[in-house]
């Protein structure tokens, strides 16, 4: 009697907690983020079922030129010949570009010198400069690194000089109540106050080392992904055109997150959400 | 029958028993304003001093000259008899907006002055644990301040002062963020700090209940220029239960001869 009684409750609150489960499995962020991935797989397989233009290829298809791109090796060559650009002008940016955000924002003089060449080159098509670089540096590994450097540089420069200006001065303060020197304050306060932005900064920088990467060799040296990119193109082989084009995008996204991992475990812990 | 020991400026230049912190001639004038005139003050050793006044009398630019964070026009601070210009380790500040780092936890904020001392990490780590605990935070050291309501985040800004063992805290108005309730608990809490630490502490407020509550010497400052404009030492026995502090003859009776004092200055 007892027992049934039991077995009665334990069914009657089983039921609502499966179901419980199943919305937390659908709140969790990894799961949403599958979900929104396959939604954009399934309209864009639609797009090309339809099609929407001749040169506009399926899902699927796109996927199998990926797999066969990857088979016979003529992706993984050109991301070697790419990334290696790439991967130097990044960090060669992104250490300069701290170094020169931080010295400006907390030097007059170097504020005045340097900031107004950034905002200009921020301002300006830099894109357009790519094929100057040409003239100066050829067509080899330099030029592109140079590329990489020229879109990715001035972003990083100015989002940590902006981020640097606006520490917060409560905590300087406080730093040198307890007899802080000026180099402790720099590491110890300046650096982790700007972290959020200077990596917001750091993110538009890499997106724009690959628009930089990419652009150089369609523009000047016809090597690497670029070349991949014109190649299919002028062989109708869209698929493999769009292969290309979506592992670049596809790389670019994980570098971002991988950024965004930094950020949270070495810099803003306290960010880190359970 | 006197509620407390009123003393007036002439009296001042009577050398003080004792003072760990002596001020004398202390200006401070901000473009056109002028904040401090020709302060002279000492602030016994052990004692709980505050400054008290209206808004914009100048009490923080007063406790960040003797913190040496602001420099003065003129005048002198000496501690422990040597004149200081600068921050030492001798003095620790507790600030009004707390100022914790938000990246670091509750455990990294305590120990933070001593980590920019140097100290080897394991050993601040047990300082810091140990006030920590002082402080009523127990259970709290791997929080973020964010986790933290505004009374136990100012608790976090006293351990860190606390840890240094300077001689003298100096406290800008350190329950002005925080909620009445807390307040009256932390006000609870320094009392018995306070007896237990041996330290001299100068608390900066503008409340005339929480100076006469918590304190052994109220100096009163009249604005715009700042100068002392009395002294005065509430003789009130602390030992016994605080909600009875409250309601004490001398207390009520200080609290309002204060605010006759003060109130010319508010209009
Ligand atoms: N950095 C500054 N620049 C210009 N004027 C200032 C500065 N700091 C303070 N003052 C002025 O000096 C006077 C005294 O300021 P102070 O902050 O010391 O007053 P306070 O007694 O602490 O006031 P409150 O109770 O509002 O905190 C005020 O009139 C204020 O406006
Ligand atoms: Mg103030």
């Amino acid at each position: 009697m007892a027992a049934q009684m039991q077995a009665g409750g334990a069914v009657s609150f089983a039921a609502p907690s499966r179901s419980s489960q199943a919305v937390r499995l659908i709140e969790r962020p990894i799961v949403l983020r599958l979900l929104s991935i396959a939604l954009f797989a399934a309209i864009w397989q639609i797009a090309g079922l339809i099609p929407v233009s001749f040169a506009f290829p399926t899902f699927s298809d796109t996927m199998i030129a990926f797999v066969t791109m990857m088979a016979d090796g003529s992706l993984p060559t050109a991301y070697v010949s790419t990334l290696q650009p790439l991967i130097l002008g990044v960090i060669l940016s992104t250490f300069v570009g701290v170094g020169i955000g931080t010295l400006c924002g907390l030097w007059r003089p170097g504020e005045w010198l340097l900031i107004p060449v950034f905002i200009v080159l921020q301002a300006a098509p830099v894109a357009a400069f790519i094929p100057l670089v040409t003239f100066i540096y050829g067509i080899g590994m330099t030029a592109k690194t140079l590329a990489v450097i020229i879109l990715a540089l001035p972003v990083i420069v100015l989002n940590t000089y902006k981020a640097v200006r606006n520490v917060n001065e409560s905590l300087l303060v406080m730093s040198r109540s307890f007899m802080g020197t000026r180099w402790q304050e720099v590491i110890k306060i300046v650096l982790p106050d700007a972290s959020p932005v200077i990596f917001a900064g750091l993110r538009l920088g890499v997106a724009a080392g690959f628009v930089g990467v990419v652009l150089a060799e369609l523009l000047i040296t016809p090597t690497g992904i670029g070349d991949l990119i014109t190649f299919a193109r002028s062989r109708a082989d869209y698929a493999g055109m769009y292969a290309t084009i979506a592992s670049v995008i596809a790389l670019s996204t994980v570098t971002l997150v991988a950024l965004q991992w930094i950020e949270v475990r070495v810099f803003r812990p306290e960010k880190r959400g359970d | 029958m006197r509620a407390a020991v009123v003393r007036n400026e002439t009296v001042m230049t009577e050398p003080a028993v004792d003072a760990i912190v002596e001020v004398r001639g202390i200006s401070k004038t901000y473009g056109s304003v002028e904040a401090l005139r020709e302060i002279d003050l000492d602030f016994p050793r052990g004692k709980l001093t505050s400054l008290l006044g209206p808004s914009g009398c100048g009490k923080t630019t007063l406790l960040k000259i003797i913190a040496g964070l602001i420099e003065a026009d003129g005048g002198t601070v000496a501690v422990n008899g040597k004149k200081v210009s600068a921050p030492g380790p001798e003095r620790a500040f507790v600030f009004q907006d707390f100022a914790l780092l938000p990246w670091a936890t509750v455990l990294r904020n305590v120990a933070f002055g001593l980590e920019l001392r140097g100290t080897a990490k394991e050993e601040r780590e047990t300082t810091a644990r140990r006030y920590i605990k002082d402080v009523g935070l127990a259970g709290f050291e791997d929080k973020y301040p964010h986790e933290l309501s505004g009374g136990m985040r100012q608790r976090v800004g006293l351990a860190r002062a606390l840890c240094v063992d300077a001689d003298v805290l100096l406290l800008d108005e350190p329950f002005s963020a925080v909620d009445e309730q807390n307040r009256r608990k932390f006000q609870e809490d320094l009392i018995r700090l306070r007896t237990n630490q041996n330290k001299t502490f100068i608390f900066v407020t503008h409340s005339i209940e929480e100076a006469v509550y918590i304190s052994d010497r109220i100096v009163l400052l009249s604005p715009r220029p700042g100068r002392v404009s009395r002294i005065i030492e509430p003789q009130i026995d602390r030992s016994g239960d605080p909600d009875r502090i409250h309601r004490d003859r001398h207390y009520l009776d200080t609290v309002e001869e204060i605010w006759q004092g003060l109130k010319q200055y508010v209009e």
